[in-house]
């Protein structure tokens, strides 16, 4: 398979001013993400993987440094065009799902599409329809989102990052609600979807999941410490079967 | 921008708070039913003046002897004998605007016929005095130039004489009545007109030639007044003017010299009233508006808890897409279909309210296209000016803030 480059970063910093003290969350970081990668990204809390992932996501901008995604230079970018980009090409899911309350699965997942005024309602419907069908939730469509669990609107918020076709899934601590028999679900969840051929960028505290994913980045005080690639990532799926069935 | 899906959203979001909805609506509803009301009712009464007014000759023009000092003291106006005779004739001939005349001259007095009598007044005027006043024959006819020439002792009577003189139903035409004396014989009789605006018996009047009453009622030669008819009620003005120069050529009044006759015009009354009842409609105009005022700071209030309690909501459509002015749109189309809708629904309330009103109290109700399109445009402003500030807010939040807000 030809790797085609998604991510470039060149020596991004991201400084916040608080008061008269400049916090540096990002202190120079550089990598390049292909085509088909599941990357887990690690570091304790407050190492600037959030602001990493909102910079990759096209929701801040960084102080210095270059971004291209999928070819595109972000820096230069106004707020408007950041706005039509994370639409058409990224998908977020985010640890506290975000569906909107009072609303089925399937409008959610529709939301994304609502923004983009060349899709049709029917191509809508379908587009929805296939993303709910790919995370398991085909007979679920039209629950609403405050009647399913966790795992249930987490598969939801998925959806809703597949549902536009983008290059990129970004997921903030996408486990970091479930239980251990939940997260692994979705883990199994991500798997497949990374099988499919989808690139994937997934930021967590926890360790143990760097096994899953096919490369690790771990980042302290905003600075890339390791990054290795795992060219044998176990299965989450293996391991889903190993656990106790929690019965209560 | 997609504004349909933007007002799936909008439809959706309010779909999910129909109680806060309604609620935040019906300051905006009371608004506009107050309004439509009160400009219905204000309408209602105008209309109707304007009508009755209408019904005793909008064109009308009534000259009489004006107050007049002679050495210091004042005369009354009744006593006064500067409206002569050729007054009337130079009135009739020497003007362009004025369409009908009539000298009026009238007495008051008992009218006897057999075993009954009934207090009245004899106006004598000429057949003109018919179209100046708006008054028509029932039944018979009208007296005739002739009789006038002759001073013949003839009259017509109104409905009230009628029913007071001929309490069992006779046929009144060609019955002699007695005035002062005097026999006169009943050639017609008008068509009942009700009472005027002012509350006056339009039917409690018996109508002679002028000479008849100016020779053998009163014994006088001069007229007690004119009446004329303006070609239309905007020639008015010209037509007062017209007989203001006449008047004061007959009666060789100087330039600065004030006039001794008073020339009133149904017009000059109508116009009079008009204003009294457009400030009463401004009034209750105003009263309305400041209840949608306070509806539209309602609808603010209530976007404001919107905006702040739906915090996340925004983060996350930022997040995945939205642009700002998407966000915009989502809460100004929000305000709007409030105000909206709440704008429909008082005009609904409205109007039947303002039925109510006709039913129940008997007022007189109109309601004018321009209130309910107006209420609907000020509706609409008021969503989008209340609905501004706190759209605005939401569509400059940080989305990354916003999303994590608890
Ligand atoms: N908006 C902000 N303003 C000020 N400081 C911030 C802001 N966002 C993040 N930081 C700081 O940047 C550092 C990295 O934060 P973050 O990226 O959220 O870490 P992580 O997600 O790895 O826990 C922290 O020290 C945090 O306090
Ligand atoms: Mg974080």
């Amino acid at each position: 398979m030809a790797t085609k480059e998604i991510i470039r970063l060149e020596n991004i910093r991201r400084n916040f001013i608080v008061g008269n003290e400049t916090v540096h969350a990002l202190r120079g970081v550089s990598f390049t993400i292909n085509a088909g990668e599941f990357v887990t990204i690690m570091g304790t809390s407050g190492s600037g993987k959030s602001t990493l992932l909102n910079i990759l996501g096209c929701l801040d901008t960084p102080t210095s440094g270059e971004y291209y995604l999928d070819g595109i230079p972000v820096r230069s970018m106004g707020k408007n065009e950041r706005s039509v980009l994370r639409n058409r090409k990224i998908g977020f899911v985010f640890q506290s799902y975000n569906l909107l309350p009072k609303t089925t699965a399937l409008e959610n997942v529709e939301l994304p599409l609502m923004y983009n005024s060349a899709i049709s309602a029917r191509e809508r419907h379908e587009l929805a329809s296939r993303a709910l069908d790919a995370v398991g939730l085909a007979e679920r469509k039209n629950h609403k989102s405050n009647q399913m669990s966790g795992g249930q609107q987490q598969r939801v918020a998925i959806a809703r990052a597949l549902v536009n076709d983008p290059v990129i899934i970004l997921a903030d601590e996408a486990t970091g609600n479930l239980d251990t028999r939940t997260s692994f679900e979705i883990l199994v969840l991500f798997q497949e979807l990374h099988d499919r051929g989808r690139t994937i960028i997934f930021v967590t505290h926890n360790p143990e999941l760097s096994a899953y994913s096919s490369r690790n980045i771990v980042l302290r005080d905003g600075k890339i410490i390791s990054d290795t690639p795992n060219d044998h990532p176990a299965s989450a799926l293996e391991m889903l079967k190993k656990l106790p069935v929690e019965s209560d | 921008m997609n504004l349909t899906n933007l007002t799936k959203i909008a439809l959706k979001a309010l779909n999910n708070n129909k109680m806060r909805c309604f609620l935040t609506m019906l300051g905006i509803i009371i608004g506009v039913a107050s309004v439509i009301t009160m400009l219905a009712i204000g309408q209602g009464s105008k209309r109707s003046i304007r009508a009755q007014i209408a019904e005793m000759g909008s064109n009308m023009i009534m000259i009489h002897p004006g107050n007049m000092e002679r050495g210091g003291v004042r005369q009354d106006a009744s006593s006064m004998q500067t409206l002569k005779l050729n007054d009337y004739q130079d009135i009739l001939d020497g003007t362009e605007y004025v369409s009908a005349c009539s000298p009026s001259v009238s007495s008051s007095g008992q009218f006897i016929y057999g075993a009954n009598n009934y207090p009245s007044t004899i106006y004598g005027v000429t057949e003109d005095y018919l179209e100046i006043r708006k008054f028509s024959i029932d039944e018979g006819s009208m007296f005739t130039p002739q009789d006038v020439l002759t001073s013949a002792k003839v009259c017509l009577v109104g409905q009230t004489i009628i029913d007071n003189l001929f309490p069992n139903g006779e046929n009144p035409i060609g019955k002699v009545i007695r005035f002062n004396k005097i026999p006169l014989k009943i050639v017609g009789t008008l068509t009942p007109k009700g009472y005027n605006s002012m509350g006056m018996d339009q039917d409690d009047m018996v109508l002679a030639p002028y000479t008849t009453v100016q020779k053998r009622v009163l014994a006088i030669t001069y007229l007690q007044g004119i009446f004329c008819s303006a070609l239309t009620e905007e020639l008015t003005p010209q037509a007062i003017n017209e007989i203001t120069q006449i008047l004061r050529k007959n009666h060789k009044i100087k330039e600065g010299e004030d006039d001794d006759f008073e020339i009133r015009s149904q017009e000059e009354m109508s116009s009079m009233m008009s204003s009294t009842t457009d400030m009463m409609t401004i009034l209750l105009a105003c009263i309305a508006g400041i209840s949608l005022l306070v509806g539209g700071i309602g609808i603010m209030n209530i976007m404001y808890v919107s905006v702040t309690e739906r915090t996340r909501e925004i983060g996350l459509r930022m997040s995945i897409g939205a642009r700002g002015i998407d966000i915009l749109a989502q809460f100004l189309i929000e305000a709007v279909l409030i105000s909206v809708t709440g704008g429909i629904i008082g005009v609904l309330l409205g109007v039947g309210a303002s039925m109510v009103v006709n039913l129940v109290f008997n007022w007189p109700v109109y309601i004018q296209a321009y209130s309910v399109i107006l209420s609907f445009f000020v509706c609409t402003i008021t969503g989008i000016f209340f609905g501004w500030y706190p759209a605005r807010k939401a569509a400059n939040l940080d989305p990354i803030e916003a999303i994590r807000y608890e």
